[in-house]
């Protein structure tokens, strides 16, 4: 009797944890990929298609799946770094010029209203109507350059956004040691 | 009145070099030869500028208008023409460009008609939409539109409003100045916050280096009959921190990651009482304010100057030594040195000091750290300046933040203890501002990634649409073309034809011409119905000698023969489309 008590008691524990266990693996499902999550984190979303993929997201697929880590040129070398802090790879020297931010402009009196930037801007920071003059949402533009080949009167012009007081940075504190030191020397002797 | 009071941690006492410029009253200083007026001034939004060059301006008249709540309106600071709207280096270390108002005085300083009002008979509401429109701001140096300040929590009691005339900083004498000049009208004012904000008590913290000052607000709270506190701390800078001065006066700790109403607290300087008072009762919007110019100069004083008077024509004004080498606006803790002479004063300039190396010796090199502690024990805040500083260095920003550096008021008393005189304060700000960036390009690029995905989703979408419409339309024509068959069919037995055949097929000859002329115009309306009549003429004389055994047959039959052909024909809709295209074309009939 006592051993049957004990079989029904494990067997009662055992269908418990079970049932705890499958709770527990749908409420706490890790959604999708992680590390292509987390790649995809550091990337910088201007969905320019430089790297030769159609986005960052399968950028980042990619990289998951042993593509190099230095294709994405408005990621910069700071991106490459952390790509490589990230995956434990190599950091590589970038694999195109590194430009820097931009946004586009476009020549409203020469715009004809044809919509073609409309369709090809990524983050439809484009705002129009056909035969209307279209223009661009600064804020929302990631200065992909998708828009300047499908107009075809030229009036998109990418424009470097400068440094402004809204978006400067101090420095790092550099102080020329050796410099000072020599001037320090320099003023013992010279008492 | 005798009070218990607290004590922050940490804390410095530099040489406070205030007497110098105590001795003079405070003095107006002339029209300066133009004014270059900045629209962005406060905290918060940008204004907007509402004139143009050319345009004739009086004193106290709206020249940017605040842009959002958060933000304060800019008035003209005298009257005379505007020369342009155009970008002018700030009084910030940046030493960058902003838009500026240039106006050139025409001597007569005429004001545009002032509206004094008796605030108590408005509505808060109107009380602090004018204090915005008058551009009153915290002029204790964070130039915080002050009507955004003075909504009073709902959820939490206002205990106590804190009147901040500590003035902790060295050099700089601009509140105890107007304390000891105008005392009763920074306590009009400080009535206004204390009737919009409801508090428990106001406490007016006073450093106690400063008893004149004291004994004038004192003297001019009994004689407005006013149950203010007028409290006097102990000299230790900086006293005159907020976070500071009202854990001295109540006690109370306010994280960085809260709010000082989240505790039932406020806090003011007093000189924005003073001007809250100014734009309310006397219509006056801020056009200048109280600035100490001491330092490396003959005649240290404190001065009202017009907003935007070029820094060095005030300078002159307290005739500075030869050997002056430039301006700090600030104190020496906190200030910085103005990358131009010529920038104007703006409503943060509380004071200015002549630079020269007698006064601020230049700094022997930085040597490492040797973890002596001496950072940490003069923070008022009990962070690790050593700590963060390291992580600041190396640039390990992630772990600068698990040190609070978000904590740190860049008091500066870190670095003025540090034996191996690390400019400790830069490396915080160096290390923040790179935090701030990160934040804004992650948003930004989490918006675009948001963007993109929604515009992917959406052509995957149309697609769908798109897609769906043919299939449909594809549908329909088989249908047609299922129901004109049978039409065909009916017309080519001769004999009569059968009853129901004719009303299976009268309705099928009338959709097609029936449904689109809600949509299609009728002259194009009637080529379609030539072309459909055509094709149903052309598919009749083919069909009409295929089928021969179609005649006398039962509409069950009928409809199994409509329902084959209509599979057939979309079965064969996939390949010779064009052929059917072309049979409308067809010109033999
Ligand atoms: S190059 Fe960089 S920003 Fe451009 S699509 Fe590829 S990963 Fe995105
Ligand atoms: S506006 Fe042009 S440059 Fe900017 S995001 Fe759109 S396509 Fe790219
Ligand atoms: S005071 Fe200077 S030397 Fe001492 S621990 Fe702090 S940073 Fe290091
Ligand atoms: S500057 Fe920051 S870290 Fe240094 S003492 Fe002040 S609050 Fe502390």
């Amino acid at each position: 009797m006592d051993i049957l008590l004990a079989i029904a008691i494990m067997a009662l524990g055992a269908v418990v944890l079970g049932a705890l266990l499958g709770f527990a693996s749908v409420k706490f499902k890790v959604k999708g990929d992680p590390l292509i999550e987390k790649i995809e984190a550091i990337l910088p979303q201007t969905q320019c298609g430089q790297c030769g993929y159609p986005g960052c997201k399968p950028y980042a697929e990619a990289i998951a799946n042993g593509d190099e880590i230095n294709k994405c040129p408005p990621g910069g070398i700071e991106g490459v770094q952390r790509l490589a802090d990230l995956l434990g790879r190599e950091v590589k020297p970038l694999d195109a010029e590194e430009k820097p931010k931009q946004i586009a402009i476009i020549d409203e009196n020469t715009c004809i209203g044809c919509t073609l930037c409309i369709q090809a801007c990524p983050v439809d920071a484009i705002v129009g109507a056909a035969k209307q003059m279209h223009t661009i949402v600064a804020q929302q533009c990631t200065g992909c350059e998708l828009c300047l080949p499908p107009c075809p009167v030229e009036c998109i012009s990418m424009q470097v956004i400068g440094e402004n007081i809204d978006n400067w940075k101090w420095k790092y504190p550099v102080v020329e040691i050796k410099s000072e030191m020599r001037k320090a020397a320099a003023m013992k002797a010279a008492a | 009145m005798l009070m218990n009071l607290f004590k922050f941690k940490g804390g410095v006492k530099p040489p406070t070099n205030k007497t110098q410029s105590v001795n003079l009253p405070i003095a107006q200083a002339p029209l300066p030869s133009r004014l270059v007026v900045p629209l962005h001034q406060s905290i918060g939004g940008m204004p907007q500028p509402v004139v143009e060059a050319g345009d004739k301006v009086l004193k106290g008249q709206l020249i940017g208008e605040a842009d959002g709540w958060i933000s304060a309106a800019v008035h003209a600071p005298t009257s005379g023409t505007v020369v342009e709207v155009a970008m002018h280096v700030q009084p910030h270390p940046s030493g960058l460009d902003a838009l500026c108002v240039v106006i050139e005085p025409d001597g007569k300083d005429e004001w545009i008609p002032r509206e004094p009002v008796d605030y108590k008979s408005l509505p808060p509401e109107e009380v602090r939409e004018r204090l915005q429109q008058a551009g009153v701001v915290g002029l204790g140096g964070a130039v915080f539109p002050t009507h955004g300040k003075l909504t009073a929590s709902k959820t939490v009691p206002m205990d106590e409003l804190i009147i901040n005339g500590a003035e902790c900083e060295p050099f700089i004498t601009c509140d105890d100045l107007l304390m000891r000049e105008r005392a009763e009208e920074v306590v009009r004012g400080i009535g206004i916050f204390r009737d919009l904000l409801q508090p428990k008590k106001v406490l007016i913290g006073i450093e106690d280096n400063k008893p004149e000052a004291a004994a004038a607000m004192r003297l001019a709270v009994q004689a407005l009959g006013e149950s203010f506190a007028v409290v006097q701390v102990p000299t230790l800078y900086p006293a005159g921190g907020a976070k500071q001065l009202i854990r001295v006066l109540t006690g109370k700790e306010v994280p960085a990651s809260k709010r000082s109403t989240d505790l039932g607290v406020q806090c003011f300087n007093v000189a924005t009482a003073y001007t809250a008072w100014r734009a309310i009762a006397h219509g006056e919007p801020v056009v200048s304010r109280l600035v100490t110019v001491t330092g490396n100069v003959h005649e240290p004083r404190n001065y009202e100057v017009l907003i935007g008077t070029p820094m060095d024509e005030l300078l002159k004004l307290a005739h500075p030594h030869p050997d002056t080498d430039g301006i700090i606006m600030g104190g020496p803790m906190m200030g910085f040195l103005v990358p131009d002479r010529q920038v104007p004063v703006v409503k943060a300039t509380n004071c200015l000091i002549a630079h020269d190396d007698r006064l601020f010796p230049p700094k022997a090199p930085e040597m490492p750290c040797i973890r002596c502690g001496a950072c940490a024990q003069a923070c008022p805040h009990e962070l690790q300046p050593f700590e963060m500083y390291w992580f600041s260095r190396a640039k390990n920003f992630g772990k600068t933040q698990e040190y609070n550096i978000f904590d740190c008021i860049e008091c500066g008393c870190c670095s003025y203890v540090c034996p191996s005189r690390i400019p400790l304060v830069q490396y915080f700000r160096f290390a923040k501002s790179e935090i701030w960036a990160r934040e804004r390009e992650k948003n930004a690029a989490d918006q675009a990634k948001l963007r993109f995905e929604f515009k992917q989703l959406r052509e995957e979408r149309e697609k769908a649409e798109k897609a769906e419409k043919l299939a449909k339309a594809a549908a329909a024509q088989a249908a047609k073309k299922a129901a004109e068959a049978v039409a065909a069919a009916a017309a080519a037995g001769e004999s009569g034809a059968a009853p129901a055949a004719d009303t299976a097929a009268a309705p099928a000859v009338a959709t097609p011409t029936d449904a689109p002329t809600a949509t299609v115009n009728p002259e194009k309306e009637a080529k379609r119905a030539t072309i459909e009549a055509a094709m149903a003429r052309a598919k009749a004389q083919r069909e009409a000698v295929q089928p021969k055994n179609v005649d006398n047959l039962s509409p069950e039959q009928l409809k199994a023969a409509a329902d084959i052909e209509a599979r057939r024909i979309a079965a064969h809709l996939i390949e010779p489309q064009p052929a059917d295209q072309t049979a409308p074309l067809d010109p033999n009939n």
